[in-house]
């Protein structure tokens, strides 16, 4: 009970970012909920605007008053960019350039600047779909460099890689999975070698790895799922602690919160892992809840997803009652805008930020009792990945551009 | 005050130049620790190290950087890119001289390494706009890709701009010779469109390389993907007047095809059956006029395997995940004389609509992609082949 009770401490204080960094694909501690206020009216609160090089669907992430993120450029999509900006002015800090080592080909929806970059907070992991991975300190020098289909030939995926990696103390967990070579590494964030490397389920995989909280920091666990199920092992070994072994998705990854997982796994399937040593305990199941492409996030006592029709449900994540739906559709003065979601959305004060693939966004508030559209922006610009809160600020990142919304 | 600050300030960046000028001691053993970088993080400490040490040189260090990229293997060329890119940044912070004239000389000499050209191109080109349109038009036959591709745009502008004028014959002109030297294939999609349309037919398979005659046997059995890894008769033996048992029962026998599609994919379902969970296998020959290095180009929705001259070049199990104009890259080398191509094409038992692509598409050209044709095919005037 007593371990319970410090877990729980434990999830709370980790699982709301409050006026920090956002070091990875849905924040620092990967469940993309800050305890920001950040403003509801996106049209009004726009600070600035970056132009972006080539092409890029990776979100940003902010490490003290640098936005980083990634962009592809050339015919084919093999000039890697990792690019820092102010997050004051919107300023280029640095841009620094690499040539990619892996393969480059994607479906044409995506590109080889697909994965988030993550961040320890000293250094920065640039990764891009072609397996090739930078590590830059904050000033943009380069401290390491892996190319990981050089160094295994045959991870890629000739649609492309999504999954972004994540900081889990002195180790970064990347995840590579396809139909014909399939691997995960835990890699020393200081030297770039690899601490382990597991095999990995032969299948295509889009998901990113989740960092799960334990009652201490040396207790935190990586979570990897796969269409074989889920894996939780110790980052700094790649030991296994447990396994659920019910086929998930290969496109969403799961959400945390306070110690309990969604997973995209026969709809939605919420596993309670605080007391993991026996395993996971499933504690309920939705068909309802399916997300589609972006991953779902759970905000408190609730649980949210976006279907394949465009519709966010929200359920009680307690015991995954339903509570209400809402069409995300967006009259705009020349078409009605919906339907298709790709970007993870973030949360941040009762509000979800949502972005279709058009570039609409659209806050709804959630504090009601049902969801409500506070206010939309077209960004006339596709958006496809998640985007940053950090500083009472929200960063969104469109296929050519840098927002910074907010302060 | 603010004059004495100037001068301060320009003593301090004279200091900082003096210093950068200064060093250039010996980085002979800097680049030779970061070349030997390698596969899994091997010496990335040291690479590291000589990296930071190799980023505090000056800015007459950069033309041996340049050089040190040629046969640089591709995670040591980034560490010395960045190398060059900070001191190349510094200087410019500090309002030092860049070697312009040595860079140059090195973008000119067309044997180093086309990327690290390119580089020294963006360095010139930063330092004075001037030198794009100084030196782009004399790139369009460049081994540099991205160097030629933007030497076609100029020539495809031109070409624009004289069919706006009516003067269709000297447009043609401009057109075709930026055929001749587009290498990617949006350029080129785009310049046999304006070709068409002047009446000027344009011959892609011999533009790109694509080997269009085949001999193709099937069905073996690949139920559950499992005759990836049985090696069938073809990859022991090549005798095309045999006959297999094939899957279930169906006679195996070898087939000639010359494919007519002018991206030359061979549509095996078409010529074959559209087998399910079945492998073919695919033949083609080669005649070079001599021994060379040349990249085997390959596209497929399919698993595969291919084989130069009875090596295994590179083999991949996935199915159905797109099909590109050079979606796989093999670096292979051709004797002088008869060579044999063998590629393996496996279909797995998918029932989607989209699933039923039984093909392949495989061109033989340089490492910039310029084709390399059998010695029994002409290359056409129009498209540069180099045989």
């Amino acid at each position: 009970m007593k371990t319970l009770r410090l877990f729980c401490l434990a999830a709370l204080l980790l699982s709301t970012q409050m006026g920090a960094d956002w070091t990875q694909f849905r924040g620092t501690d990967t469940t993309g909920v800050s305890a920001d206020k950040v403003p509801t009216r996106i049209a009004e609160s726009i600070a600035w605007t970056a132009d972006l090089p080539g092409r890029g669907l990776s979100g940003p992430i902010v490490v003290g008053d640098q936005v980083i993120l990634t962009a592809s450029s050339g015919f084919n999509q093999d000039r890697l960019h990792v690019l820092s900006f102010s997050a004051k002015t919107g300023e280029l800090n640095w841009e620094r350039q690499f040539w990619a080592t892996g393969r480059t080909m994607c479906h044409p929806k995506m590109c080889n600047a697909t994965p988030t970059s993550a961040s320890d907070g000293q250094r920065i992991f640039a990764f891009f779909s072609s397996n090739d991975l930078a590590c830059l300190d904050l000033e943009g020098n380069l401290l390491w460099f892996r190319g990981l289909t050089h160094d295994y030939p045959n991870a890629s995926n000739s649609l492309g890689m999504s999954s972004s990696p994540v900081v889990v103390g002195d180790t970064l967990v990347v995840q590579v999975e396809n139909d014909s070579q399939s691997l995960a590494v835990g890699l020393d964030t200081a030297t770039g070698e690899n601490r382990w490397k597991l095999d990995r389920p032969i299948a295509a995989n889009w998901t990113s790895p989740l960092v799960l909280p334990g009652s201490k920091p040396s207790d935190t666990l990586v979570v990897l799922q796969s269409s074989k199920g889920l894996v939780a092992l110790e980052p700094k070994t790649g030991k296994e602690k447990w396994k659920y072994t019910e086929s998930c998705s290969t496109i969403p990854s799961a959400a945390v919160s306070n110690g309990v997982l969604f997973v995209p796994s026969k709809g939605l399937t919420a596993l309670d892992v605080r007391a993991a040593g026996e395993g996971p305990v499933s504690v309920w199941n939705s068909g309802k809840m399916g997300p589609s492409t972006p991953s779902p996030i759970a905000i408190a006592d609730k649980v949210y997803a976006v279907g394949g029709a465009g519709v966010l449900s929200a359920a009680d994540a307690k015991d995954g009652k339903a509570l209400w739906q809402l069409r995300l559709q967006v009259k705009l003065e020349d078409r009605t805008s919906g339907g298709q979601f790709s970007a993870t959305p973030v949360a941040a004060d009762g509000h979800i930020y949502l972005f279709n693939e058009e570039g609409v966004g659209l806050v709804i508030n959630t504090s009601g009792e049902k969801g409500e559209v506070v206010s939309t922006h077209d960004f006339k610009e596709q958006i496809l990945g998640s985007p940053a809160i950090a500083n009472g600020a929200l960063f969104v990142r469109s296929d050519r551009h840098l927002w910074k919304i907010g302060k | 005050m603010f004059k004495r600050f100037g001068v301060l300030l320009g003593l301090a960046a004279g200091v900082a130049g003096g210093m950068l000028e200064a060093r250039g001691a010996d980085t002979a053993p800097l680049i030779e620790a970061i070349r030997a970088v390698d596969s899994e993080g091997k010496g990335a400490q040291a690479a590291a190290q000589a990296f930071q040490k190799l980023s505090q040189e000056g800015p007459a260090s950069i033309p041996g950087l340049l050089k040190s990229l040629d046969g640089a293997n591709p995670l040591a060329s980034n560490y010395l890119r960045n190398a060059i890119e900070n001191i190349v940044a510094k200087t410019r912070k500090a309002k030092g001289t860049l070697p312009l004239a040595e860079i140059e000389a090195f973008l000119k000499d067309t044997k180093h390494e086309p990327r690290a050209r390119r580089l020294a191109f963006e360095i010139l080109v930063a330092s004075d706009k001037a030198n794009y349109d100084r030196l782009v038009p004399g790139m369009l036959n460049d081994p540099s890709t991205e160097l030629r591709r933007d030497a076609v745009i100029l020539v495809m502008e031109q070409g624009n701009a004289l069919f706006d004028e009516d003067k269709k014959d000297e447009a043609k002109a401009k057109y075709r010779a930026a055929m001749a030297a587009a290498r990617d294939d949006d350029q080129v999609k785009t310049l046999k469109k304006y070709l068409d349309e002047l009446g000027e037919k344009v011959d892609l398979p011999t533009h790109f390389g694509f080997l269009m005659t085949w001999k193709l046997i099937a069905p073996f059995d690949n139920t559950a993907g499992k005759g990836f890894a049985v090696a069938y008769p073809p990859e022991k033996e090549l005798d095309f007047s045999k006959e297999y048992e094939g899957k279930e029962g169906v006679k195996a026998s070898w087939v000639g095809t010359t494919t007519e599609d002018e991206y030359g994919i061979v549509d095996l379902a078409k010529v074959l059956t559209p087998f399910k969970g079945a492998v073919a296998y695919a033949v083609a020959e080669f005649d070079s006029d001599a021994e060379k290095a040349v990249d085997l180009r390959l596209g497929t929705p399919n698993s595969w395997k291919v084989w130069l001259n009875g090596k295994l070049l590179f083999a991949r199990e996935e199915y159905h995940r797109g099909m590109n104009l050079d979606q796989y890259r093999m670096r292979g080398t051709l004797k002088k004389g008869k060579n044999t191509i063998l590629v393996k094409v496996c279909q797995n038992e998918q029932t989607e609509e989209w699933a039923q692509r039984w093909q392949i598409q495989l061109r033989v050209c340089d490492a910039t992609g310029t084709a390399v044709l059998s010695a029994d095919r002409k290359a056409a005037a129009s498209t540069g082949g180099s045989d």
